[in-house]
């Protein structure tokens, strides 16, 4: 397999992963924008949506306060916004189409159509009745891209390249949501949480599709402990940093089992899921739930950029 | 119920139609199509037009149009109507290009060796010599097998009943033979009743007798299972799609010039395990642009030092350096004298009649024609420099004449050919389009031709340009079986 095809592969699932992550934080922030706030108004938040979604208004377009509209349209529909949904879904295809021969005939075909339907949708649906349904889709489109490669892919070198993109950016983006809110999830906020803190955790929970999950898990209701070990070190919830890192972990040393390489990246991740699995969260919340999330995120773009050294991007 | 009087009122064609004789009667390949053809409805057809072109997006069967930054990929119109053409007709067609070929590659190798053609006099040795499509770097040199043309499709035109002509040869990069597989592809789909009722021959097989012909001219130290390529200029290349199709279907990889490396003497893609070795490059970019060392320094496309190994015998370019000079439009007139000369016999298929304006009784000839006939520059593409008599003013025809007059050696002519008809599906119903046909050829160990091949429709009406660019489609092709 070439470096190049490798690259693309990894980057595609990246992108359609990312394009599920902020169809999923736009629903939420749309979700909220119709809730009442305590103290009159909505509790609209669209500048922590954006921080979230790790979609920075870098030529100052959205002013200071955001608007539902020019935030939406920002996170769905902007081409100069690199991780909007329209540039993450043509980016995933753009990298699939470079690489059409790794690629079974039902995955190009998910994310050919995705794309080609998401231009007429786009056009036809941009009115706030049309906003859930459009953010449905996305979701659905990504499920749909996932199972055609879990159901029709070898499971050759191409196949681990595809899933590393995937739980890379999916361990980003829930260590972004989480550090995003870190600060109404320190134990101190408890007690004094009241019916704002509730809310907040929510919110969180539902950026990671996991408000049912936790009261399977938990039986309990919102706690800030529960939260940040559900989201944190829990293996069995599918979008929890150790779960995706342990996801990393398989992939990496599978490669490194078929092409004798890969030393470098193994070892980082290997370290990586080492420390999730030795941590209790009361260890993460005395090192400092913050300095963990952000040291955390940075080991992460590590990992991505030694695999891409060790496999040959470039 | 769909009328083919609609077709024949249409005005009987003054053309040559591939389905009905002029009394309206079917020929025999296509008794059963029409005999369908009178059972469809308008509106059946039409939903199975859009399925078809639903399914061709989806897969991404697209050609990239240059210079609409919009919607840079767009779809060729397909037409459900398939090109029919017989078992003895075929026979004939396949006998004529394998005669051709054979010839055409007879030509490389002499021209590129001893030059006897031009020796015994049949050709001017500036037509060879001083011809830009010549490649002095391949003097001397000899290709595995002697082939250098190995991919080739060829331009047919039919004018009447026994009336197949060469229009063009298309030695260098030919495409579209994957429109031919997925053209067939889509129609087994849509219409599986219409191959339960005609005998058609399967094209399937040609990406895997395209990977034996790669296979069969790996270069000859090459010892185990040669590692093959499809070298593509990349994802914004109008082909792009049969590039990679192409090296899907045959399982090799697809490279661009950036995943490759000449080293130690060998050529090496760049995989995730480090350097791999590669024997065969079935390159789909241009002569000039494969080595910027040996030709145009500023391609950023190909791999510096290829054409030395390949040289060197150590990989195996495909189609070879320089054939581009067998189908120039100024050596094209000379094709029926070099399959004489190579292969002693009479050519099989003819060329359209061609007049050498360098010759001074044909110059003439041409100049007092010019209402009546087609002038081509020798080495303009895609219809630049080109004249179309009848459907010229009388100030253009002037301005053309003196230019030819200026540089006869410039330009040729042709008659105003009257291509044959097929039935299309058009807004107004089934009605008679003018089509050509090219067919593929794989040279190797030996000479494979797939059944069939491409059709070109020019689905506006009465328009005799089947280019995709500007209006024409494509059409499936059945070789029917005895």
């Amino acid at each position: 397999m070439l470096g190049r095809t490798a690259s693309n592969l990894f980057w595609m699932s990246r992108y359609m992963e990312r394009a599920e992550n902020v169809a999923r934080l736009t629903e939420v922030g749309h979700r909220m924008s119709l809730t009442p706030d305590v103290g009159g108004g909505y509790r609209e938040d669209w500048q922590s949506t954006l921080t979230a979604a790790g979609c920075f208004d870098t030529q100052g377009k959205l002013g200071t306060i955001p608007t539902a509209a020019a935030a939406q349209q920002y996170l769905l529909f902007d081409r100069t916004n690199p991780s909007s949904v329209i540039s993450c879904l043509e980016a995933a295809r753009h990298n699939g189409r470079s690489v059409r021969t790794a690629l079974t005939r039902a995955v190009w075909e998910s994310l050919n159509a995705t794309w080609i339907e998401f231009g007429t949708m786009s056009r036809e649906a941009t009115g706030p009745a049309q906003l859930p349904g459009l953010l449905d889709w996305v979701r659905e489109r990504s499920s749909l891209f996932r199972g055609a490669v879990q159901g029709s892919l070898l499971r050759d070198e191409g196949f681990h390249f595809i899933e590393l993109g995937t739980y890379v950016e999916r361990s980003d983006n829930t260590a972004r949501i989480l550090d995003s809110k870190y600060s109404t999830l320190l134990p101190t906020t408890d007690a004094a949480g009241g019916e704002r803190g509730m809310h907040q955790w929510e919110t969180i929970l539902r950026s990671v599709s996991a408000h049912r999950s936790y009261r399977y898990v938990y039986k309990d209701s919102y706690r800030p402990a529960n939260i940040a070990e559900f989201l944190i070190l829990r293996p069995e919830m599918p979008r929890s940093l150790r779960f995706c890192h342990h996801r990393i972990f398989r992939s990496l040393r599978r490669l490194a089992e078929m092409t004798d390489g890969g030393s470098a990246s193994l070892a980082l991740s290997r370290e990586i899921g080492e420390r999730l699995e030795g941590s209790q969260i009361a260890d993460i919340y005395r090192a400092g739930l913050h300095d963990f999330l952000l040291d955390f995120l940075r080991r992460t773009a590590e990992v991505a950029d030694t695999l891409a050294t060790d496999y040959h991007f470039n | 119920m769909l009328k083919t009087q609609a077709y024949t009122s249409d005005g009987a064609p003054a053309s040559f139609d591939e389905m009905l004789r002029p009394d309206g009667t079917p020929r025999p390949a296509y008794a059963e199509l029409m005999k369908w053809l009178g059972q469809q409805s308008k509106t059946s057809l039409r939903q199975k037009q859009q399925e078809a072109e639903a399914i061709f997006s989806r897969l991404g069967i697209t050609f990239a149009v240059y210079g609409s930054a919009e919607a840079n990929e767009k779809i060729i119109p397909f037409d459900l109507i398939p090109r029919i053409i017989s078992a003895a007709e075929w026979r004939f067609l396949e006998r004529g290009i394998e005669q051709r070929v054979r010839a055409l590659n007879a030509f490389l190798y002499d021209i590129y060796h001893r030059q006897e053609i031009v020796r015994a006099g049949k050709i001017p040795s500036a037509m060879v010599n001083q011809n830009d499509a010549f490649l002095p770097d391949m003097m001397g040199f000899d290709p595995p097998a002697n082939v250098y043309a190995h991919i080739i499709g060829v331009d047919l035109v039919r004018t009447g009943d026994n009336g197949f002509f060469v229009l063009e040869d298309n030695l260098r990069t030919p495409s579209g033979v994957s429109y031919m597989l997925e053209n067939r592809e889509a129609m087994m789909h849509l219409f599986p009743e219409l191959f339960s009722a005609h005998r058609v021959a399967p094209v399937e097989r040609y990406p895997e007798l395209l990977r034996q012909t790669l296979e069969s001219v790996a270069p000859r130290h090459c010892d185990g299972d040669p590692t093959i390529a499809v070298l593509t200029p990349g994802v914004f290349n109008s082909a792009y799609f049969e590039h990679a199709f192409l090296a899907d279907q045959m399982g090799v990889e697809l490279v661009q010039g950036s995943d490759l490396m000449v080293e130690d003497g060998a050529l090496f893609m760049r995989t995730i395990r480090g350097k791999e070795q590669l024997h065969v490059i079935y390159r789909r970019i241009d002569d000039a642009f494969l080595d910027p060392l040996n030709f145009r320094p500023d391609s950023m496309l190909g791999v510096p030092g290829l054409f030395g190994l390949y040289r060197a015998g150590k990989v195996t370019i495909v189609n070879a350096p320089g054939t581009g000079i067998a189908d120039d439009k100024a050596v094209y007139a000379y094709v029926p004298d070099i399959v004489s000369f190579y292969t002693g016999e009479k050519p099989i298929l003819d060329n359209v009649q061609t007049f050498r304006c360098s010759i001074d009784d044909e110059r003439a000839y041409v100049l007092d024609k010019l209402d009546e006939l087609v002038v081509k520059e020798v080495h303009g593409s895609g219809g630049y420099g080109m004249l179309i008599g009848p459907h010229a003013s009388k100030k253009e025809r002037s301005d053309f004449a003196e230019r030819i007059k200026a540089r006869p050696a410039n330009y040729i002519a042709q008659p105003t050919l009257a291509l044959s008809t097929c039935p299309a599906f058009c807004p107004e119903g089934i009605s008679p389009r003018h089509v050509d046909l090219r067919p593929f050829v794989l040279v190797g160990d030996k000479i494979r031709v797939t059944p069939g091949g491409l059709t070109r429709v020019a689905l506006k009406k009465g328009s005799l340009v089947v280019n995709s660019s500007q209006g024409g489609g494509t059409k499936d092709t059945w070789v029917l079986e005895d």
